[in-house]
């Protein structure tokens, strides 16, 4: 076990699965000379090569259309696009192409590449640089949308996203990258895809969340356990597809729902996951489905971002609108 | 070399054979007599598979359809300059150049028809499906490509793309990216003057396609796209380039869409009648069987032999593509992940259950 961080362990994962395995490549700008503008990817370059990590021309589309090329003949390519906020130019290679090449070709052609990018606000940044879009990704059939909330889980998640023989979007929580460090194995470690994580057993309320969202749970949960109440959390860690089973079965048993979402409210996933909940645990439900989530607006610049981004004050108001019912 | 004699800025078209059959001195390719006549039979193979798939999209057969008739010589020029190694990622509009390089016609029938089955080829062939979102296949060339030379292939690709996508954005960055890379593909330009109805001339200010080359460091030739000679000739000249480590080339294929768009679309409400007896009199296969007749490899007792065998393999195709059965409803859920998710599988059984459990009320 070392202590890490989530920059380190995703560091140390890419350079663990690039020497098991010849045909990973990792493509985007800056992720060579310059190790990626986080460092995510620093020190691979001199370690595998400019053939294996590749300073890209500044075209994302470019950069997710040939990872596509890769892949379709043979390689296992990591992209990184920079920012969430950037990676729109490339929507239409993973929507029209990556997510959808498995089933034009009926199982004759396949895309096993993984698309790495920071998501979130909370960190003060420029425009364009605190996007939480995840949800125009997971309502794409054939696309897997992946976010770790600690290093551990980076690690583990991370792996099974390069081994995994379909296209998978990796959001890496920027406001996370370096906020917390835990232990990490050196060795292999892989977390399942589509298998949400029980971060505390309880009987009050089932919180949900993901991502950057987990941390500011966390530290809500402390207060409400504080306070006497027992309630249950569960980290969706994979957005699509979700692992909806584990929130029934948590909903059906303590009657209650908060889910927290980074992103705005309207046709967010925490508005597929109410209307499952709505579908499968009604009856069992003994107050109606809270969301917290940032308001219909685009994401302020920092001097307004305090109101946007999501606090553990309104986390704990909202499990407690659900537990007076 | 053709590529450097042939200089995009200048305007000057590659041309071999004139528009009567005729091949300009000193240019004839070394290109073996069966190849020649494998390359005419495809072309009138092609015309005659192209004809058969606008008849059946009228009669409600085959769903819209985007005809090649007038451009066989500049879908199969170029691909003769492949080995069965080499990859073809194409658009939609690439039937003799699929045929070619050995996709059953009844396969490309199905696609059309409207079953993904259509688009499962044989994994040695090394096609891409149809890429139908203009442009978008050409940064996949490029990375084909990038792994091609990162494993030390021999491989090369040839992309086909049109005239409207050198307008898209996918057109730039996947040529940039082969430029940077040196990376071994060919880009083959099907201008056939019109994207739907808008013509060449409105998609840039540039005065030829070929010369985009130039922005991107990589060698740029302009070819007439209904001599098959000539297409084949500078293919082969950038395939070879491609081969020894010497990078991407673009080829401008000048031709001309003599039918519609796709069957949906009536090409007389944007084009004037005396463009198309013009490209009528420089029809790509005319011009190539004057010129095996003229060497002695064709005569019209093959020529009629040939239009009868290959209206039967047509005829053939359309059975076996008619004949294939439809996908169930676990076949269309099937291929969406590798392995079928948990959720997905329940919404299949719902569905299922819904269409066709109702006896069960």
């Amino acid at each position: 076990m070392v202590v890490m961080n989530m920059v380190q362990a995703i560091n140390a994962t890419l350079r663990q699965e690039m020497e098991r395995d010849k045909s990973i490549v990792l493509l985007g700008e800056d992720v060579g000379l310059d190790g990626g503008v986080f460092r995510l990817t620093e020190g691979l370059m001199d370690k595998f090569g400019k053939e294996r990590v590749i300073d890209t021309p500044l075209a994302e589309s470019g950069i997710v259309g040939a990872a596509i090329g890769m892949a379709l003949n043979g390689l296992r390519p990591i992209a990184e696009i920079q920012f969430m906020g950037f990676i729109y130019p490339a929507y239409q290679q993973i929507v029209s192409h990556a997510a959808r090449m498995r089933n034009r070709t009926r199982g004759g052609l396949s895309v096993p590449l993984v698309i790495r990018t920071p998501y979130g606000a909370g960190v003060k940044a420029l425009e364009h640089h605190s996007e939480s879009t995840e949800a125009i990704f997971c309502h794409i059939p054939g696309l897997k949308v992946v976010t770790p909330a600690t290093p551990l889980e980076a690690k583990g998640l991370l792996t099974s996203a390069i081994r995994d023989p379909d296209p998978v979007l990796f959001l890496e929580p920027t406001r996370s990258y370096r906020l917390l460090k835990e232990e990490v194995p050196e060795g292999e470690y892989l977390v399942p895809l589509s298998q949400a994580r029980k971060v505390r057993e309880g009987s009050d309320v089932t919180i949900i969340g993901w991502g950057a969202m987990m941390p500011l749970i966390q530290k809500t949960v402390d207060e409400l356990v504080r306070q006497g109440m027992d309630p249950e959390v569960l980290d969706m860690r994979t957005l699509a597809p979700m692992d909806y089973a584990s929130i029934i079965t948590s909903v059906k048993r303590t009657g209650r729902a908060v889910i927290v979402q980074e992103a705005p409210k309207n046709c967010g996933l925490g508005s597929e996951i109410a209307a499952r909940i709505g579908e499968q645990a009604l009856l069992s439900l003994q107050a109606p489905v809270e969301r917290v989530t940032a308001p219909d607006i685009t994401v302020p610049l920092p001097k307004g971002e305090n109101y946007y981004y999501i606090n553990p004050a309104r986390i704990e108001r909202a499990v407690k609108r659900a537990m007076s019912f | 070399m053709l590529i450097d004699e042939y200089d995009p800025l200048k305007g000057t078209m590659l041309q071999i054979l004139d528009k009567d059959g005729k091949v300009k001195h000193g240019l004839e390719p070394e290109i073996g007599e069966d190849r020649l006549v494998q390359a005419y039979r495809t072309m009138v193979f092609t015309r005659l598979a192209d004809d058969k798939a606008v008849r059946l999209q009228r009669q409600g057969r085959l769903g819209a359809y985007p005809p090649s008739k007038g451009q066989e010589a500049s879908q199969i020029g170029p691909a003769l300059a492949l080995d069965k190694e080499d990859w073809m990622v194409w658009a939609f509009r690439e039937l003799g150049a699929l045929l070619l390089k050995g996709v059953p016609l009844w396969r490309l029938y199905l696609y059309w028809m409207g079953n993904e089955e259509g688009s499962h080829f044989e994994p040695d062939i090394r096609v891409t499906p149809s890429a139908v979102p203009v442009g978008s296949q050409v940064v996949h060339a490029s990375g084909i490509a990038y792994a091609a030379k990162y494993k030390a292939e021999r491989s090369v690709v040839l992309c086909y793309f049109g005239d409207g996508a050198t307008s898209e954005g996918d057109f730039h960055e996947g040529l940039n990216f082969a430029g940077v890379f040196k990376l071994p593909v060919v880009f083959v330009c099907q201008n056939n003057q019109y994207a739907i109805s808008v013509p060449r001339k409105q998609q840039t200010a540039a005065a030829t396609l070929a010369q985009k080359a130039v922005a991107y460091g990589i060698p740029g030739l302009q070819v007439d796209g209904n001599d098959v000679l000539a297409l084949y000739a500078a293919t082969q000249e950038a395939v070879e380039r491609a081969r020894k480590g010497e990078g991407p080339t673009l080829i401008e294929s000048y031709t001309y869409r003599m039918g519609d768009h796709t069957t949906s679309d009536d090409a007389t409400r944007y084009r004037v009648e005396k463009e198309l007896a013009y490209w009528t009199e420089r029809d790509p296969l005319s011009r190539f069987r004057a010129y095996l007749e003229g060497k002695g490899l064709w005569d019209g007792k093959q020529e009629s032999s040939w239009q009868e065998e290959a209206s039967r393999q047509v005829e053939e195709a359309v059975k076996q593509a008619e004949s294939f059965q439809a996908p169930s409803l676990q076949e269309v859920f099937a291929h969406t992940y590798a392995t079928m998710p948990e959720d997905l599988r329940q919404q299949l059984e719902a569905l299922d259950k819904e269409l066709n459990g109702s006896k069960e009320g």
